[in-house]
């Protein structure tokens, strides 16, 4: 089987790899490239845990082909955080304890992320929904959202 | 048995050469659009190796056009893309609501209205909602164009007449006139992420006085491929859609419906339920077609 050639940017890095045609982009980042912020939970769509940014969209790095990323841009968990420090999110995800085991937690950094990229003023409901397809088995979940919800404050004021 | 192959064709005639090509050889081809459903089949119940043909990078499955008389919604575009074109979801909401109960915010932002068509599953949430619409599929054929009706697209249970050197380019849909709408509405027993135990479309046009002209009722996961319900249809024409004929067409929707009892629900209550959808549905296009 004659491996593929992709070339992709993550997190602003140009990369290049070398897949199997039917390699996950999951897959790709954790064993070929060494980031392993992106967790794997279900490898079938379910579970968000493989929440990445594909050329600025929500996906689950389970469900895209490496092959699938060449030319495009790839987010995860590892581009983030700014230089300086934590991202405000990471930082109330440890203030409000949203985190128990952690498996989840780079998934819903990621998907939180975007939410407040695209609006900076979510209400509860509306964060619930679009974290729907991040599943979490030690918090119970309340918690994540207050994180969220409090990430978007100080986002607010910071602008 | 072949390898695993990937193919990311950037144009129409190369993606049916790769498609003919890949058959001469003998090997097994599979059309790549959004990937939910056919990466997750194809880790599980089918293993077998197969060269993936990513419809992604050709003009024609990304056309998105809203004409005069004639909507076009390509293969390869994400229900989270067409959930963001204000102007789509006032003119089809009830197929747009449809395509955005399916999955995540993960999941819409690959996932394509052409591919949940294609998977052919009883229960896919965008058929019965591309049937009341009066969607036609467009196909490119090695010979040429052909175009199928969406309700006569899906032939059985995950089938459809969809030949191996076919490509499903996109869906056609009559722009909606004045005073008509669609809704689509699905039972499941959350709020998200689960596949429809019952689901019921209705698109229907009113005349300025609140009668309706025309009906198109579709019900979905109650029978092997979706049913276009014209009983449900008649009891609604020629009605201001009210309480009574909202009634007979639910009962009709209830008689059409034959589904089978398994983990998400019984015959009784499928039947049951289809009903009561078909009411509140046409409850919610009628007032949509009257705004």
């Amino acid at each position: 089987m004659s491996k593929l050639h992709v070339t992709t940017s993550v997190n602003g890095q140009p990369e290049e790899v070398l897949c199997e045609p039917h390699q996950s982009l999951l897959d790709v980042l954790r064993d070929e490239l060494g980031l392993t912020g992106t967790k794997e939970g279900c490898s079938t769509g379910d579970c968000g845990a493989c929440s990445v940014t594909l050329d600025g969209r929500l996906v689950c790095s389970c469900l895209v082909l490496a092959a699938e990323a060449e030319g495009k841009e790839v987010g995860t968990i590892e581009g983030v955080a700014n230089p300086d420090g934590l991202h405000v999110l990471q930082q109330k995800f440890l203030e409000h304890a949203a985190l128990q085991c952690g498996i989840c937690t780079p998934g819903f950094i990621v998907a939180a992320k975007v939410l407040l990229e695209r609006d900076p003023n979510p209400d509860e409901t509306t964060i619930r929904y679009w974290l729907a397809g991040n599943l979490c088995r030690c918090t119970g979940y309340d918690k994540i959202i207050r994180a969220v919800q409090d990430a978007a404050t100080e986002l607010a004021h910071e602008a | 048995m072949g390898d695993y192959a990937y193919a990311a064709p950037t144009s129409l005639e190369e993606a049916l050469s790769v498609l003919e090509s890949q058959a001469n050889d003998g090997q097994r081809t599979q059309i790549l659009a959004g990937g939910t459903d056919v990466l997750v089949q194809m880790r599980s119940v089918d293993k077998e190796p197969r060269t993936l043909v990513d419809i992604k990078h050709i003009a024609e499955t990304n056309e998105l056009s809203i004409g005069a008389d004639e909507i076009f919604i390509g293969a390869a575009i994400p229900s989270a893309a067409l959930n963001e074109n204000d102007e789509l979801k006032g003119l089809l909401p009830g197929l747009i609501e449809a395509a955005d109960l399916i999955g995540s915010t993960q999941i819409q932002g690959r996932a394509t209205i052409g591919g949940n068509l294609c998977n052919s599953s009883p229960a896919g949430d965008t058929i019965p909602a591309l049937v009341v619409v009066s969607a036609v599929c467009v196909i490119a054929s090695p010979g040429g164009s052909r175009e199928v009706a969406v309700g006569d697209f899906v032939t059985g249970v995950g089938q459809n007449c969809l030949a191996s050197n076919e490509i499903l380019l996109g869906l056609k849909i009559p722009r909606p006139r004045n005073n008509s709408a669609d809704a689509y509405l699905r039972f499941i027993p959350r709020t998200e992420m689960d596949i429809a135990v019952a689901g019921a479309g209705v698109a229907l046009t009113l005349d300025d006085g609140g009668t309706c002209t025309s009906a198109r009722v579709a019900i979905g996961a109650v029978a092997p491929t979706v049913r276009l319900v014209e009983a449900a249809s008649a009891a609604l024409v020629g009605t201001k859609v009210d309480d009574d004929a909202l009634s007979a067409a639910s009962a009709a929707c209830s008689d059409a419906a034959s589904p089978i009892t398994d983990k998400r629900g019984t015959v009784e209550y499928r039947k049951k339920v289809v009903g009561v959808l078909c009411k509140r549905a046409g409850g919610i296009a009628r007032d949509r077609a009257s705004s």
